[in-house]
């Protein structure tokens, strides 16, 4: 049950936001801009950032629902979605992504962590100044988001059914006052 | 040196917002609003303490140090009053709502779960509303997002403690929104 009172028919960070819609507007616009920005990274690799460490703060609605956008943009590929989420060494995914994981797997434990030698690999695989920036700033951002969900006990739908539609809004309509402000999408849409 | 190419003698935060202005807009509207805006009944130095305190957890030396010299500032106290609340806030001078809320702060730094009903009762108790929950929450888990930006940046900060406590003044004025990151 969520600390506060919010409107349980919202799930996650969507009840919070609805909770304080003056707060939501910054938070929803730098989603946008971190997650999905075309240049540099691209959005499934942001958002596999995301999911990374949502993963490594255990929030579950917010690896369950990057993990979901990833997919969509992936076309499908789950399996690769769950991979990257807690084994990502053996993923087939880039030499420069898997060095901008491990970055922000430190970023996650505290901005300290981050050493010359994860930067200079991460350089090695071709990340230039952008791409470490953006790493930065999405894994901190998640160590924000991940905890005002579950600082707050949001609801957490345990039916993973229910945020593939969730995700498919977000992945074709982007983040901001929509996700909750309009009817949400259900399973059977 | 900053693991980035950053503008010289930009300290801490001002370094990554001025290499990226795109994503400064939204952090420093989110801090106007968390931290300074009018309409909360957390005042404004109580709302810069929970940053402070939340940023001495995450040992951010620069964010610890503007935002406790901007507690000081409002709350009209010195560096060592500051630094005794980011110790031991249960033995300082301050409300018990203020100490329920820092023990919530403390807990989201840790993680979102660490947060307990009883920590949460205690300060409904307090008297703390269901918007000064959902502030200190977010206040904290914001500053576990500034201070990893800063520090995951490897950013550089002046040494002298000093120099935080001068610059105090003008950002309580100016606010986070419209100010020049040169001065």
């Amino acid at each position: 049950m969520p600390h506060i009172k919010v409107d349980e028919s919202l799930a996650g960070i969507r009840g919070l936001l609805n909770f304080s819609p003056r707060t939501a507007e910054p938070l929803g616009a730098l989603a946008e801009i971190l997650l999905r920005s075309n240049e540099g990274l691209t959005p499934t690799e942001r958002e596999l950032i995301a999911t990374h460490v949502s993963y490594l703060n255990d929030c579950y609605y917010c690896h369950n629902s990057h993990g979901e956008i990833a997919c969509y943009y992936l076309g499908g590929d789950m399996d690769l979605v769950n991979q990257v989420r807690n084994n990502y060494a053996s993923a087939p995914i880039s030499e420069k992504l898997k060095a901008l994981l491990n970055i922000a797997g430190k970023v996650q434990k505290g901005g300290k962590y981050v050493t010359e030698e994860d930067v200079e690999k991460a350089r090695g695989a071709g990340a230039d100044d952008k791409d470490i920036h953006d790493t930065v700033l999405i894994a901190a951002a998640f160590c924000l988001f991940n905890r005002y969900v579950d600082g707050l006990g949001a609801i957490t739908p345990t039916d993973l059914s229910t945020y593939g539609p969730r995700a498919k809004q977000v992945a074709e309509k982007g983040y901001g006052n929509h996700i909750y402000t309009k009817a949400q999408p259900t399973p059977t849409e | 040196m900053a693991h980035i190419q950053l503008q010289e003698g930009l300290s801490g935060i001002r370094g990554p917002m001025a290499y990226s202005p795109k994503t400064a807009k939204p952090l420093n509207e989110l801090a106007e609003i968390l931290l300074r805006d009018d309409d909360n009944t957390l005042s404004r130095g109580e709302r810069e303490l929970i940053g402070a305190y939340v940023s001495s957890l995450n040992d951010c030396f620069f964010c610890q140090n503007i935002h406790g010299a901007l507690a000081g500032h409002y709350l009209q106290c010195d560096m060592h009053f500051i630094d005794a609340v980011k110790q031991d806030y249960a033995a300082a001078d301050i409300s018990e709502k203020m100490k329920a809320l820092l023990a919530v702060a403390g807990s989201v730094q840790k993680g979102g779960k660490y947060v307990t009903v009883e920590q949460i009762d205690k300060a409904k108790t307090a008297g703390a509303t269901d918007k000064e929950i959902h502030d200190t929450v977010l206040i904290a888990a914001a500053f576990c997002m500034y201070n990893r930006y800063v520090d995951g940046l490897a950013t550089w900060a002046p040494q002298d403690r000093q120099f935080y406590t001068e610059r105090a003044p003008r950002r309580a004025a100016e606010g986070y929104i419209d100010f020049d990151l040169n001065k």
